[in-house]
């Protein structure tokens, strides 16, 4: 039984083809599952093991050092706020505690409906705009108590339609058409160096430069 | 009242009449289209490149100079030099992780002119022979990724990336990788583990270097976006106009990221070495001045691993040498300024406690040591600080970097400038970063701590009053 669908599973194998070793797609694929289910399951984990070639433990081992993944379901919401300095300094906080009050929860709590979950984040690049936060990793900035109520009321009523559930990113993916590509190129494959270098011989010859 | 009178499609760039070398495009809505960035020289450099020898290709970029825009301001040139000869292939990796406190810029880069520093990379591997190329962006950055897989895209369906490139025999790839959430895989050695599907934790260096052991354990190029972004540019118009800008020793220009309590925050392309920290504060060009009747009381010059600056610094130069000898660094160009409404305490404890939440774990005096900061700190600014907590700080930070940390000169104490970088007793600057915002307040804001630790509003010195003592009735 696969884990992933039919097309995650095409996706899967198309993101190791990529790479010179299949461990290299390991948090290519845990961002796929994340994207299928809103979050990592151990069939998940399971799944990537088989097809990196590596263990389910390796895999845990991995992911759980990057704060994106989450190995428990978590809000279809993810609102993290920035706190860092710049965003600190224009208030920052206090739109964290104000979501929070809002919500009801906790910074890294989720609602009991499974809607929203807060996190209080670092910084998100953003810090020209701030305060800022992301919902699910889009941006809004320059946000007000103001904004943030009604962003909330938004997505309660299904009026945030440019948000996709968490677990999305980038909606679109790199496909290297068959024939396009260079080919990837592992260690073992190219001890001789790539052709072009050969231009180098000839200016040198020409009395050109090394 | 702060202002924002960006473009609106590049929140927070300030097109201004500075040098536009990399954000020549960003004022097109449409900056991130093939259509646009062949109509605007696009991938004319990547041509002119291919029309000279590798070898001649790189010369032009050590002549140039280009500083790598990514923190350290180590020259593209000369790190693209100690890869060892024959041992191939070569990679190039791209650090697109941003994800420094304060800056803002790659991020722009990478969403609003993908198509430049896909040129950028392609130049690179055409000079060096490097074999494939993995452009690994942040992971919550998806306009970036969407924007860098549309390119990619369009640019292997004209022939621009993979296979034969614009018809000749030089043939590269482009991987598109992305992040997971982890500051520390910016630093260059925990990137390549990341790409490896590691954890992303350092690895120990010297001896070994990128160039030298990288990825997969072959020579590997790790640059900067920005830094990438600046090569159509310089291909196109060679490294005697790109010198024109800038100083001799920090040629060019760079982008910086202003945030804080300015009049109009944002992001500006400015002349590296010319323009004054003055300038970019209070300038009509740039930032017009701190926010409506206050006054500046610090600033952090190039993102929140650097030493902070003070009211007597603003005349330097954003030069990196003048910089790191005045106690800090460029670093990033992300500069964070504070008016006197800011409690340094409670800055330095916000910085501080991202270095503790960032670091991966490995070395011990930053684990145990960023944690140890933060407590203390914590401690303080909750009023329950301890007369004996300020030398602490300032132990467990010099265990973690040993000797004088670089800093500031005070004039009104009588100190003087710690040049940077500062000692590590640590794999990588993560740890050491975090004793920039302790000593760079601790030196110049004694008092606010001592005031914080001796006023304890609320340990209560007493319970009850003594049997003895008169009792007052209200």
């Amino acid at each position: 039984m696969s884990y992933f669908t039919a097309d995650n599973l095409e996706i899967a194998h198309e993101t190791i083809s990529r790479y010179p070793r299949k461990k290299s797609a390991l948090i290519a694929l845990l961002h796929l599952a994340q994207e299928q289910d809103g979050w990592v399951t151990d069939d998940a984990m399971r799944q990537i093991a088989e097809l990196t070639e590596t263990t389910p433990a390796e895999v845990k081992g991995t992911g759980s050092f990057y704060e994106m993944f989450k190995f428990h379901p978590v809000g279809s919401y993810m609102i993290n706020v920035c706190t860092n300095l710049s965003c600190q300094l224009l208030g920052g906080e206090e739109l964290l505690a104000h979501a929070e009050e809002s919500l009801g929860i906790k910074a890294g709590g989720t609602t009991a409906d499974g809607m929203f979950t807060i996190e209080d984040v670092e910084c998100i690049a953003a810090c020209t705009e701030a305060p800022c936060l992301q919902v699910n990793y889009r941006y809004k900035l320059r946000v007000t108590t103001d904004d943030l109520d009604q962003l909330i009321d938004d997505i309660r009523n299904g009026r945030a339609t440019d948000i996709p559930e968490h677990g999305t990113l980038g909606l679109v993916r790199q496909h290297i058409p068959a024939g396009a590509g260079a080919g990837i190129v592992a260690p073992e494959d190219a001890t001789e160096r790539p052709v072009w270098l050969a231009r180098n011989d000839v200016a040198t010859a020409d009395g050109g430069e090394a | 009242m702060p202002t924002h009178d960006y473009v609106a499609h590049a929140p927070g760039y300030v097109d201004n009449d500075g040098p536009k070398i990399v954000t020549s495009r960003l004022v097109h809505e449409d900056s991130h289209t093939l259509e646009r960035y062949e109509a605007t020289n696009g991938y004319d450099g990547l041509r002119r490149a291919l029309d000279r020898t590798p070898a001649d290709v790189h010369e032009e970029v050590r002549n140039a100079v280009v500083l790598g825009r990514g923190g350290a301001g180590f020259p593209a040139g000369v790190k693209w030099g100690f890869m060892p000869p024959g041992k191939f292939p070569y990679y190039l990796v791209v650090n697109g992780d941003e994800s420094e406190p304060g800056t803002y810029k790659d991020r722009l880069l990478m969403e609003r002119d993908p198509h430049q520093l896909i040129e950028g990379c392609l130049i690179t591997c055409y000079a060096l022979g490097l074999s494939q190329c993995f452009l690994y962006v942040r992971g919550e950055m998806p306009a970036a990724q969407e924007n860098i897989a549309q390119a990619l895209n369009d640019a292997y369906a004209k022939g621009y990336v993979g296979k034969n490139i614009m018809g000749t025999e030089f043939s590269v790839d482009i991987t598109l990788t992305w992040g997971a959430g982890a500051y520390i895989v910016g630093e260059e050695t925990a990137l390549i583990e990341s790409l490896e599907g590691n954890r992303g934790m350092p690895r120990l260096k010297p001896p070994f270097f990128p160039a030298a052991i990288g990825l997969y354990g072959q020579p590997t190029i790790v640059n900067n976006v920005e830094t990438l972004s600046n090569l159509p540019w310089l291909m196109l118009n060679g490294s005697e106009q790109y010198k024109a800008y800038g100083s001799e020793a920090s040629p060019g220009s760079r982008m910086v990221a202003v945030s804080g309590h300015v009049n109009r925050p944002g992001v500006y392309e400015i002349e590296q070495g010319v323009t004054t920290f003055r300038d970019l504060f209070y300038g009509d060009n740039f930032c017009r001045g701190i926010r409506d009747g206050h006054e500046l009381k610090m600033f952090v010059p190039g993102g929140g691993s650097a030493p902070w600056f003070f009211p007597e610094q603003l005349d330097l130069q954003l030069e990196g040498r003048a910089v790191g000898a005045e106690g800090s660094m460029l670093g990033s160009g992300a500069i964070m300024v504070m008016d006197e409404t800011t409690d340094s305490v409670k800055a330095a404890l916000r910085l501080v406690r991202f270095y503790a939440r960032e670091s991966c774990g490995k070395c011990t005096p930053c684990r145990e040591g960023t944690t140890w900061e933060e407590r203390i700190l914590q401690r303080i600014v909750d009023g329950e600080g301890r007369p004996s907590d300020i030398d602490k700080l300032l132990d467990i930070a010099d265990n973690i970097s040993p000797g004088p940390y670089p800093v500031a000169a005070d004039p009104a104490q009588g100190l003087e400038a710690v040049p940077f970088p500062p000692k590590q007793t640590t794999i990588c600057p993560l740890g050491p970063s975090s004793v920039a915002p302790i000593t760079s307040t601790i030196r110049r804001f004694r008092h606010e701590y001592e005031a914080k630790i001796t006023k304890r509003d609320s340990i209560p010195v007493m319970s009850a009053p003594m049997a003895s003592d008169p009792v007052e009735v209200s």
